[in-house]
């Protein structure tokens, strides 16, 4: 093989241009982790099964996993370090699932508030099965997610009261 | 990084990209579409192509057109787009919310699907009961397949290395039809095990079945007997799943067919 492929690469993360020279092979995932050092993106299973590097691209929930960082040119990627305001005040979200013990380890937890984020945007007033089903694609290991549906009921009726 | 090292190549013209493939097609040029098949592939390694033509950035892939009763999927159409007028609109509503999860429908393509020609892909079996045609480019030139002509078995199609499809054709459903899915998966959003689509009415009958065979198939025994008066669709049921090729041992499988045909023509009903 001669020399890796690279490309350079612009697109927004968090509401800030970022840029990089990157090998074409590289995911999104890794260059938010490895290249940003943004590692509150998890990477767990690495072929779109755990949900754990779910970012929203655009607004939409996507695999981290399954995007090759050069097709995010030109987009604007949102992670879990951009819910929080800039003041640093918790997302309705995160701070519903901190009082509710939506989280033990942790790891699932950046997939599942992006993909909550993008779910509750749709859908403002869910029932717990409407829930269950926005989160079937991320793997929990931990809380047995009665707690994290707890959490994104109530996160709910917050966001709807705001 | 999990992926073998290969080259990007991102056209913005359809004529770009039939020509770049054309050029990497022997070196392992693969189109890229929605890539949640590819890439976890060539994570796995299960894939390694040298060269991948990205197609999302050509201009005009992502529409969807409706004319003289046909609707028309561009090759970048994700599976959470994917729609249509009248009955037709709600069969593909019925069958999206099986495919994979969320994240997984806002990046996946429907053409993609037929490419990808996974025995128990939803868009395979839709486009095999309604006798869908795919839109078919090289630079060599554009040809238009019947599905059946498309699909040759699991994983397998009639495309050449330097084609891709650039759309499906699919007819729309009169608006008196009735339209029934099933699906049967272990877990939510994980692969069918079986799945059956029933057209009853104006159009119909149509009933096909998915993933118990290596490509879906419609079943011309079942929709003849549909085709009875009175109509009995528990025995349209039995015919079909007794149509099916499947181990004569695996009494499951075959019970698990015959109650997702029933439930699909029930729904239909």
């Amino acid at each position: 093989m001669s020399a890796e492929p690279v490309r350079t690469v612009a697109f927004g993360v968090n509401g800030e241009t970022r840029e990089a020279t990157i090998p074409v092979r590289r995911t999104l995932g890794d260059v938010l982790r490895h290249d940003f050092g943004l590692t509150g993106t998890h990477l767990g299973c690495e072929h779109g099964v755990c949900g754990a590097c779910t970012v929203l691209l655009d607004g939409r929930a996507v695999r981290a996993c399954l995007m090759l960082a050069v097709q995010a040119e030109g987009h604007e990627i949102r992670t879990v370090e951009g819910l929080a305001d800039a003041a640093g005040a918790l997302h309705p979200l995160q701070q519903a699932f901190c009082d509710h013990h939506g989280l033990q380890c942790g790891f699932c937890t950046p997939g599942m508030l992006t993909t909550l984020v993008e779910f509750l945007a749709d859908c403002p007033d869910p029932t717990a099965a409407q829930v269950r089903v926005a989160i079937s694609g991320n793997l929990c290991r931990c809380t047995g997610y009665e707690s994290i549906v707890a959490a994104v009921l109530d996160a709910a009726a917050r966001m709807r009261a705001a | 990084m999990k992926p073998a090292a290969f080259e990007y190549h991102a056209p913005r013209t359809l004529e770009e990209a039939v020509a770049v493939l054309a050029r990497v097609a022997p070196e392992e040029g693969r189109v890229l579409a929605g890539g949640q098949t590819l890439v976890p592939a060539m994570a796995l390694r299960l894939a390694r192509p040298g060269h991948l033509v990205d197609i999302n950035g050509v201009a005009g892939l992502d529409r969807i057109d409706v004319a003289d009763g046909v609707v028309r999927i561009g090759a970048c159409v994700r599976h959470a787009a994917v729609d249509a007028p009248g009955p037709m609109g709600r069969l593909m509503a019925l069958m999206k919310r099986h495919i994979a999860h969320g994240p997984i429908r806002a990046r996946g393509t429907f053409c993609g699907s037929l490419a990808n020609a996974d025995a128990a892909s939803e868009w395979c079996l839709l486009a095999v009961a309604m006798d869908a045609r795919v839109e078919v480019r090289s630079a060599r030139g554009a040809r238009i397949l019947a599905v059946d002509d498309l699909l040759l078995g699991s994983m397998m199609t009639t495309l050449e290395p330097d084609e891709m499809i650039v759309a499906a054709r699919i007819r729309l459903l009169p608006e008196r039809a009735r339209v029934g899915f099933h699906e049967f998966a272990r877990r939510a959003g994980d692969f069918a095990q079986v799945m059956a689509v029933a057209v009853l009415g104006d159009d119909g009958p149509r009933l096909a079945i998915g993933s118990l065979e290596p490509r879906p198939r419609r079943l011309p025994e079942a929709e003849a007997a549909l085709a009875n008066d009175p109509v009995d669709l528990a025995a349209a049921s039995r015919t079909a799943a007794a149509a099916l090729l499947l181990p004569e041992e695996d009494a499951y499988l075959r019970a698990l067919a015959e109650t997702s045909v029933r439930r699909a023509l029930e729904a239909a009903a």
